[in-house]
């Protein structure tokens, strides 16, 4: 039995096991609907080409988690952002541990997707915004399907979350092979302002497969920051699906460190849903080994006076590959768009590749639109001047890579966690420097 | 303290260098000259141990001991300091960032510990007084948008900071107006001491009068065809390098 059967043949035990809420159910049925007759994407169609999943399909991944596993929190300090005050929201293959979380239901709502989709309080919300953002593609079907578990967060109007909220899925390797799929919404209302750190962390060599769907709602004057760190073992695949739903004068960001796992696919989707508007997708990638990372990102711009901005840096060594794939859709009535899209690639090494792929597909005729890429090498002459100057050139390459990526570290609000990413780089590069630039 | 010995060096198989001989010991200072493409930074280059020139025949000794197999960065280590004529952009490395990265590998090499942050400032405010050097240049990118003079300013600003034994100074004097000709050179003169030296390389004669050498070399076509005192310097100026050129082609 492939993983598709095996998937659609387990939904109706999984339905059965869960609550039976009227409107989430209905949504379940349509969404195994929709993967059944769509199966997983292949290379033939377009959004694929460069990524095959054919591989890591055929893994026998046990597809629900057969028992709860904790964990000392000292084994896993490292992957926490620890030196500042956080909301946690942890789960540990898949399933809530409340050990190591710390959600709050004071004035603003950290808590899990489960206690929202099975609590009535929670009814209106659920109703108003679950799957409302998802696409109808198979993988974020699939997700829907099952969706049961994940990060639940909502700020009510006019208030500033006070602290930012951490979001980690640990898998412990337990089963040989583990499918995961979490599913997180967040709704943030008129006025207020939110900071997410999610990371999705394997602690050993078993495969493991993520398909993660965040639905992400920013309403009325809204700020909300979000930050994605990928740093997984080599046996560990991820896709992302994250889909946020702006609405006017609305600020949303996504930052992706992307430095890899075994496969990442991040399906990044914005939908700008009023006027003035601004989006932001940064995205740092630094891989090695045979490490594959996918952005493919959309922004829909639908009314008039919005921005977008973009900026995703790569650095593929080894053997590794990169794709970017970056689609702005500006729609007639969204005259007066400001969009920008920039992907800058450095390849180290004569055997990774990246394919970078600009699409623009603009209906309105008073616009600003930019886009450019770029594939390059280190600068020798550069290199020669630092060696010159006692950096040998192992740090000499770190730091210009590093200062490569810079642009996208700058924007960084929270300085533990450009402190972290740096720590990532320099250990990432094999180096041990600083880069307080 | 630096001896080279019979030095050819070629790029991409042109045979740019054909027997350079030069000593030069602590205390003193060397000029350089010669015409454009007569191999001079070519021999800035290879002494600071760029990759792309491959020694072909003799060899350089730095101190004692032979270093034209050393990596660039193990001769800086060893204090060979080359000022480019052309310093490199390094869009998001910071003047102060690069700085306490390059003491810092250096220290490391010595087996060191960093330098405090408290030193290392402390020898930073220093230095860049020295250069008189504003505060804000220093967290700006290395190089990038300097202008010529600004960039010429920041070599010498970092050799002040890593005190070299051996300077070599490539065109230091080039896009230099001559307030700043002044400060870098009274910066030169005032890190010059009886146990480092420097080499001057230059096209023109205006730089020797404020570093003033105890020897001057003319290169041309890859070989040090006159050498001289100071006095050699003002007659090139006088005379340009065609007088040179027949005596060596005679």
């Amino acid at each position: 039995m492939d993983l598709k059967e095996k998937l659609v043949s387990s939904f109706l035990a999984f339905e059965n096991s869960v609550d039976i809420d009227s409107y989430v159910h209905d949504v379940r049925s349509e969404a195994i609907k929709v993967f059944e007759e769509k199966g997983f994407p292949s290379k033939k169609e377009e959004a694929w080409k460069y990524t095959s999943l054919n591989k890591i399909l055929k893994v026998d991944y046990s597809v629900f988690p057969k028992q709860e596993n904790a964990l000392d929190y000292k084994d896993v300090k490292q992957y926490f952002i620890h030196d500042i005050d956080t909301y946690k929201i942890i789960f540990i293959d898949g399933k809530y541990s409340s050990h190591l979380s710390e959600t709050t239901h004071d004035g603003i709502d950290v808590c899990l997707m489960s206690a929202a989709l099975n609590k009535p309080k929670y009814r209106l919300v659920i109703e108003n915004y679950f799957n409302k953002a998802a696409s109808k593609e198979s993988l974020a079907s699939l997700n829907t399907a099952f969706a049961s578990e994940g990060a639940y967060i909502h700020i009510p109007k006019n208030k500033i979350a006070d602290k930012p909220i951490q979001v980690i899925h640990f898998s412990t390797g337990n089963e040989s092979a583990s499918l995961l799929q979490p599913r997180n919404l967040i709704v943030v209302e008129e006025n207020s302002h939110v900071q997410i750190i999610e990371r999705h962390q394997s602690l050993t060599n078993n495969a493991v497969l993520t398909n993660s769907v965040t639905e992400i709602f920013a309403r009325k004057r809204a700020i909300v920051d979000y930050y994605k760190i990928q740093n997984d073992t080599a046996n560990a695949s991820l896709i992302d699906n994250t889909f946020i739903k702006q609405q006017r004068e609305s600020i949303a960001s996504v930052h992706t460190f992307a430095f890899g796992g075994k496969l990442t696919r991040n399906n990044l989707n914005y939908y700008q849903e009023g006027e003035r508007i601004d989006s932001i997708l940064k995205g740092v990638t630094i891989l090695g080994d045979k490490q594959h990372v996918d952005h493919n990102t959309l922004v829909h711009h639908i009314e008039p006076n919005c921005e977008s901005h973009q900026d995703y840096k790569g650095i593929f060594g080894d053997q590794s590959t990169g794709v970017f794939n970056g689609k702005i859709i500006v729609e007639k009535e969204a005259q007066k768009t400001n969009a920008f899209q920039s992907n800058n690639n450095i390849l180290v090494s004569d055997k990774a590749s990246i394919n970078t792929k600009p699409q623009l597909e603009i209906f309105a005729d008073d616009v600003k639109c930019s886009h450019g890429c770029t594939i390059g090498q280190l600068d020798e002459s550069a290199l020669f001047y630092m060696q010159s100057r006692g950096i040998p050139k192992k740090e000499a390459k770190a730091l210009l890579m590093y200062a490569f990526s810079n642009n996208v570290l700058s924007s960084v609000k929270i300085p533990e966690i450009k402190q972290r990413i740096n720590k990532i780089i320099a250990n990432k590069l094999g180096v041990d420097i600083g880069f307080d630039l | 303290m630096l001896k080279i010995d019979n030095l050819h060096a070629s790029v991409e198989d042109k045979s740019i260098l054909k027997g350079i001989n030069l000593e030069v010991k602590p205390g003193e200072v060397h000029a350089i000259m010669g015409p454009n493409g007569s191999g001079k930074s070519t021999l800035a280059s290879v002494i600071a141990g760029k990759e792309e020139y491959e020694v072909t025949k003799g060899n350089i000794e730095f101190e004692g001991e032979d270093i034209e197999e050393l990596a660039a960065e193990e001769r800086a280590h060893k204090g060979v300091f080359l000022s480019f004529q052309y310093p490199v952009e390094i869009p998001g490395v910071s003047v102060t960032n690069f700085m306490k990265t390059a003491i810092n590998e250096s220290r490391k090499a010595k087996g060191l510990e960093d330098m405090p942050a408290k030193d290392m400032l402390k020898l930073i405010r220093e230095k860049s007084e020295l250069l008189e050097i504003d505060r804000k240049f220093l967290s700006r990118s290395l190089n990038e948008g300097f202008s010529g003079g600004e960039k010429k300013r920041n070599e010498i600003f970092q050799m002040a900071m890593l005190e070299p034994k051996l300077a070599i100074l490539d065109e230091t004097d080039s896009g230099l107006d001559i307030d700043a000709l002044r400060i870098v050179a009274n910066g030169v003169n005032k890190l010059k001491s009886n146990d480092n030296a420097v080499v001057v390389i230059t096209h023109y004669q205006r730089l020797l009068d404020y570093i003033v050498p105890d020897f001057v070399h003319v290169l041309y076509n890859g070989r040090i065809v006159k050498s001289g005192g100071k006095e050699l310097a003002h007659e090139l100026e006088e005379k340009g390098y065609d007088w040179i050129k027949e005596e060596v082609n005679a």
